[in-house]
């Protein structure tokens, strides 16, 4: 079911309003319309629907005209032309009543410093939506108290917003919009402030809250890793116009032009790293060649306690431990075919690592690289682990 | 060229003014006599019940109130205990409570004028742009040239004196009422709108409480302002200490002047000091 439908609508901040309309007709840029008119040209000609329980994100650089995208919706932005409607009704022709009315029944808005007062406690921050109805001191603090509870952050609900950290803060902007129960939530970057983990910590509590109480979601966001995460279908923004509407795997694999393209580009790192690009060089010995004593010596040498064993074409045959190569050093036996354990994991070069990260979780040894049965590098955890996270960084940080 | 310069009659500016003055008081002069009168019973009333109480009992209210009010720190109340008692033993009491009942009444009127007309600035461009050059004006007069249009419209006495003091000390409250609500952070204002706030909920529960401790910096500038006018207004009858400050000085009387004066500055301390502290505390 469609819950908001945006037609044509355009934003121009400044004077000279038409004629700055009928120089981005004719495809000019924005700071040409600005040095011409002195308009500023905000949105233009954003079209779109969202649907009921839909998590619709909105991406682009700053300044591409994110921000008064989503305040058109509530109009805390006016547009300059084009329609809006929210089930159905015309935002963009609402008297003032009625447009109170559906700001404090409809949608409840999220933003990216969060937004809270600061001489109110998150109890009182969170019934503000309430209060302003005028709903009952008893019923709007018990509302409001449920919603920090659901939080987690009822025990705080007599501190003020400057005495939390930046991710508590946000839970309580959250919290304070879903006290209001409102159909539709308009997130500005609201989770753009936050540190890497909190960040995916709360895109995973907005996934569940989507799951279970089903809101109508705009999510607005300059990085791309996010859109991917939690949007049902994203529209990608340049200069104020909207140039691509579509679900994550549309737009990665089918870009509708050379700037969506190379936005995508860097797109989270697991899908795109492979085996190859992480793995570390083998410490090895041939079975053909070395015995238990050079193996011994091998591995206090590298500081390792496990060794790949290969043969002399360096085909992977296995893997070698320290207790066995100490064994078979006091055996005095000549080479290490007896302990060769044969049953390592193996994968290709060109595997992505997003899949390998389950797979190493619950192997014991390193996981071998192998191409045409020989032995390329072998994968370690931590490093695995590493090359994502620092993917991860980049990718929140390059805007 | 020079000649020209002098063949330009001159202006009628000052005979305008004057006329001006004239057609308001002659059409008014039935509202500023009310005024006048009303004003000068409803403040020598206050005067009255100030006086009525013993010194020893207020001089002890101010104390105590200053103790909890610098967060129950002793100098402030120290130094209040000790000025006060000064200004008793002086003999300038009852001129103490005159003049603290003038300051009383042109801050509380420059109040309830001010803070209104500093929220009509920050809500509208155009009133900013008509009140603000009003008030620079206001703030670069000499406060003597109050004096003309008070005496012409109310004559001599405590109620011209409280005028003159509002329009002199006016200005900074609406200026910093203005100022506070500006910066209240535009994200807070979005916030409140976005709920779906009326302008007055946004006003009273998002933008006043947030710009607090700037309006009321400007409260304590409007109060000193007034108190620096005591003795400008002494000039047309306002009772109070800046009367014996003026009296010594014609009288040429250094001793008595310099009391005088001093006791003055005492007040003006206090006064700064427990409105400052005031804010200090409310402030979030
Ligand atoms: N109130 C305003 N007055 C003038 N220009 C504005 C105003 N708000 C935004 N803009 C301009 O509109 C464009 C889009 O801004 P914005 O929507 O904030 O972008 P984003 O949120 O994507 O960073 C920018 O060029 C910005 O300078
Ligand atoms: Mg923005």
């Amino acid at each position: 079911m469609e819950k908001i439908k945006v037609e044509h609508v355009s934003k121009v901040f400044g004077k000279h309003i038409p004629q700055a309309l009928e120089l981005v007709k004719q495809q000019k840029s924005k700071t040409d319309i600005l040095k011409e008119t002195g308009a500023t040209v905000g949105v233009y000609d954003a079209s779109f629907t969202v649907n009921e329980g839909e998590i619709f994100v909105i991406m682009g650089l700053s300044g591409s005209g994110k921000s008064t995208l989503i305040r058109l919706l509530n109009r805390l932005i006016e547009p300059t032309s084009g329609n809006i409607f929210i089930d159905g009704e015309n935002i963009s022709k609402m008297g003032k009543e009625s447009l109170r009315n559906v700001r404090r029944n409809k949608m409840s808005m999220v933003f990216q410093n969060f937004g809270l007062f600061p001489h109110r406690t998150l109890l009182q921050n969170t019934e503000y939506g309430l209060e302003i109805r005028g709903i009952s001191k008893e019923e709007r603090q018990a509302k409001a108290e449920q919603a920090l509870e659901n939080a987690g952050l009822l025990a705080y609900k007599d501190q003020y917003p400057s005495q939390l950290s930046g991710g508590m803060q946000q839970r309580v902007g959250l919290a304070r919009a879903l006290a209001n129960d409102p159909e539709i939530l308009l997130m500005d970057e609201a989770f753009s402030a936050l540190d890497p983990l909190i960040r995916k910590e709360m895109q995973d509590e907005l996934l569940d809250l989507q799951r279970t109480l089903k809101k109508t979601i705009l999510f607005i966001t300059h990085d791309l890793n996010e859109a991917l995460r939690i949007g049902d279908r994203i529209a990608i923004m340049k200069d104020g116009s909207i140039i691509q509407i579509g679900t994550g795997e549309e737009i990665l694999t089918n870009p509708a032009n050379d700037y969506v393209k190379t936005f995508v580009e860097d797109v989270d790192r697991s899908k795109v790293l492979t085996a190859e690009n992480v793995m570390v060089r083998p410490v090895y010995v041939n079975v053909d060649l070395d015995g238990p004593t050079v193996a011994l010596k091998r591995m206090r040498q590298e500081a390792v306690s496990l060794l790949m064993a290969v043969d002399k074409n360096r085909h992977l045959k296995g893997y070698i431990t320290a207790d066995d190569a100490l064994a078979a050093a006091k055996k005095h036996e000549q080479t290490v075919h007896s302990i060769v354990q044969s049953e390592v994991l193996t994968v290709p070069p060109d595997m992505l690592l997003q899949d390998i990260l389950g797979m190493i979780h619950n192997s014991p040894t390193p996981i071998a690289v192998v191409k045409d049965e020989r032995l390329l590098g072998v994968l370690i955890r931590g490093v695995v682990i590493e090359a994502l996270s620092t993917s991860d960084e980049e990718a929140t940080t390059h805007v | 060229m020079y000649n020209f310069l002098d063949n330009i009659p001159a202006i009628p500016l000052a005979p305008w003014v004057e006329s001006a003055m004239d057609w308001l008081t002659s059409n008014f002069s039935v509202f500023f006599d009310s005024i006048q009168k009303n004003g000068k019973l409803l403040m020598n009333q206050v005067t009255d019940l100030l006086v009525s109480i013993p010194a020893i009992v207020l001089i002890l209210l101010v104390v105590i109130f200053a103790f909890f009010v610098t967060g129950k720190k002793f100098g402030l109340a120290t130094f209040s205990l000790l000025g006060l008692l000064f200004i008793y033993n002086q003999g300038l009491w009852t001129h103490l409570m005159e003049t603290t009942t003038l300051v009383l009444f042109s801050s509380i009127i420059s109040i309830i004028i001010g803070i209104p007309l500093g929220i009509l600035m920050s809500k509208s461009t155009i009133a900013e742009n008509i009140i603000k050059p009003i008030l620079d004006f206001m703030q670069t007069m000499p406060g003597f040239v109050y004096l003309i249009p008070a005496v012409a419209f109310f004559g001599i006495g405590i109620v011209p004196g409280v005028f003159a003091s509002v329009i002199f000390a006016l200005p900074p409250t609406v200026r910093m009422t203005n100022l506070g609500i500006r910066q209240v952070p535009k994200e807070l204002v979005e916030a409140a709108d976005s709920y779906g706030s009326t302008a007055s909920q946004k006003l009273f529960k998002v933008e006043i409480p947030l710009a607090k401790s700037t309006i009321m910096a400007g409260i304590n500038q409007t109060v000193m302002l007034s108190l620096s006018m005591v003795v400008i207004a002494s000039m047309i009858g306002a009772p109070g200490l800046g009367r014996e400050v003026l009296t010594a000085l014609q009288r040429t009387q250094v001793g008595n002047g310099f009391v005088a004066g001093l006791s003055l500055v005492i007040f003006a301390i206090i006064i700064d000091r427990l409105t400052q502290s005031f804010n200090k505390k409310k402030a979030v």
